[in-house]
């Protein structure tokens, strides 16, 4: 069996009294691709979230590449150095220019020198087609360009797990193809992925299994094409008939 | 009337003229005072805004009442206790004295203008620095400040002209700064509407330069890209 990347067991989290992720157990392998559909309000984005431990679990366990996380006794920042997170937002850093942002956390958190995080910031850039936007400020650029400089930013601290929760729904339609394109490149050099998404085409294509969310619980999850073709359960039949 | 008028306008342009050495070092002194306690107070300020929102219950309270404290009392008293308080205790001069009491009072009101600014970036901002490993201080220190300071600089701009103005009450401690001066002058001549002109007018001159100042920064800053 390969080796588990993440793994969840009976994971809990409410908000107040809102019970958003219940009992989910949940795996990703080294170089899997898992997408995460759903319905908007279903967890998918607390559950990517408490994998990077920006919202703290409320009981269950998490292991990130076998070793249990437990936020309140370990550091997080050093699991965080191998989880990255693209968001769908973007959330660069205004007063930083592209190489700025993608060289921040390498000399801020790791210390890499300046003139060994600009080399591969500057190679990063170029694997997400953006070498030439080096110096400009992000406001100067378009929303798909943004993202791939996120997705640089957080390959920067070299990762071996990237989350990425709907990087493409900020977008403008014909800017889709190029974040989705960078993100089958990572894909196919086995990066292990966790991706929330409705670009249906994206997880028929990329992902080796797609989990179905339903009101905080995990309801189905297979290979793309049984989920897509043959789904099991009325809810999943549901969900796919209500947005394809 | 109009013969009244042309005769105290010579006399008032008179006066400015030949006072300007003795305002020339007054005004020294006072954007001295202004930019002492302008400086230690970006740095108070810095301090309890951080308190304030540390979602920490005590150090909020202790911001809170620190903010009370300079809001609910007359700056006149402040520096006067800071005055008598400080230089019997450290013998420190009347000039810092004044400058830390200043420091006190603009630290509160800039206190809260970090506050707001730092509240006004959003929290995207900080995922982003912590799920890149960043602690949340250094997250804070490179992240959010630096963007928080730049929105911060128009309102604080404001308080630094407030702080300014404010330096003339250390004339009642005896600093010979523009406003002093203009009383002294006033006294000497029984004159006083003349002086105090006069020191209106350095004061605006004053203001003006730390007005352009400003907004130098602000445009510095601005090329830096915005969202
Ligand atoms: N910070 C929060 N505080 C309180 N409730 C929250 C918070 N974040 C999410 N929730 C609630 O948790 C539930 C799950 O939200 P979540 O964002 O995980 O859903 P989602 O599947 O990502 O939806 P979407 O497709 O709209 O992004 C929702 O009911 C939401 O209102
Ligand atoms: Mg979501």
């Amino acid at each position: 069996m390969a080796k588990q990347m993440i793994e969840v067991n009976k994971l809990n989290k409410y908000f107040g009294d809102n019970h958003v992720l219940k009992d989910i157990d949940f795996h990703v392998a080294e170089s899997e691709v898992v997408v995460l559909i759903g319905a908007s309000g279903s967890g998918k984005s607390t559950m990517l979230r408490c994998l990077n431990f920006l919202e703290m679990k409320n009981s269950g366990e998490i292991f990130i590449k076998g070793n249990e996380v437990n936020p309140k006794k370990d550091n997080v920042n050093e699991v965080r150095q191998k989880v990255g997170m693209v968001f769908q937002h973007f959330n660069l850093f205004p007063h930083k220019t592209v190489l700025g942002n993608v060289m921040e956390a390498p000399t801020q958190v790791k210390g890499l020198s300046k003139s060994q995080a600009k080399k591969e910031g500057k190679e990063l850039l170029e694997k997400v087609g953006l070498a030439e936007k080096a110096n400009d400020y992000p406001s100067r650029l378009s929303g798909g360009q943004k993202q791939r400089v996120a997705i640089a930013r957080a390959l920067a601290m070299k990762p071996e797990i990237m989350l990425f929760d709907e990087p493409t729904s900020a977008l403008d339609p014909e800017l889709v193809g190029e974040v989705l394109q960078t993100m089958k490149d990572l894909a196919k050099e086995g990066m292990t992925m966790v991706v929330v998404t409705h670009e249906m085409g994206f997880a028929r294509e990329v992902a080796d299994r797609v989990v179905y969310m339903h009101e905080g619980k995990i309801v189905e999850t297979g290979a793309p094409k049984d989920i897509f073709e043959n789904p099991k359960e009325e809810r999943t039949q549901a969900f796919l008939s209500s947005i394809l | 009337m109009y013969l009244q008028f042309i005769s105290f306008w010579g006399g008032f342009w008179e006066a400015l003229v030949n006072s300007r050495e003795l305002f020339f070092e007054a005004s020294q002194l006072t954007l001295a005072l202004t930019a002492v306690s302008i400086f230690i107070a970006i740095f108070v300020g810095l301090f309890f805004a951080l308190l304030k929102i540390s979602n920490i219950r005590p150090l909020e309270w202790i911001a809170n009442a620190y903010i009370y404290i300079v809001r609910g009392t007359p700056l006149i008293v402040q520096i006067f206790v800071f005055y008598y308080g400080l230089t019997n205790v450290w013998m420190i001069s009347g000039f810092w004295s004044v400058s830390l009491g200043l420091a006190f009072h603009n630290g509160a009101y800039i206190a809260e203008i970090f506050r707001g600014s730092i509240q006004s970036i959003g929290k995207g901002q900080t995922e982003a620095g912590r799920s890149l490993g960043m602690s949340q201080a250094l997250t804070m220190r490179r992240i959010i400040l630096p963007q928080a300071f730049r929105r911060a600089l128009p309102p604080l701009g404001n308080q630094f002209i407030i702080g300014l103005k404010d330096s003339s009450l250390a004339a009642f401690i005896g600093v010979s700064e523009i406003f002093a001066v203009a009383t002294t002058q006033g006294a000497n001549t029984f004159d006083y509407m003349t002086w105090l002109l006069v020191s209106a007018v350095y004061y605006l001159i004053l203001v003006f330069l730390l007005t352009l100042v400003v907004s130098l920064i602000e445009k510095k800053m601005a090329v830096s890209g915005d969202e």
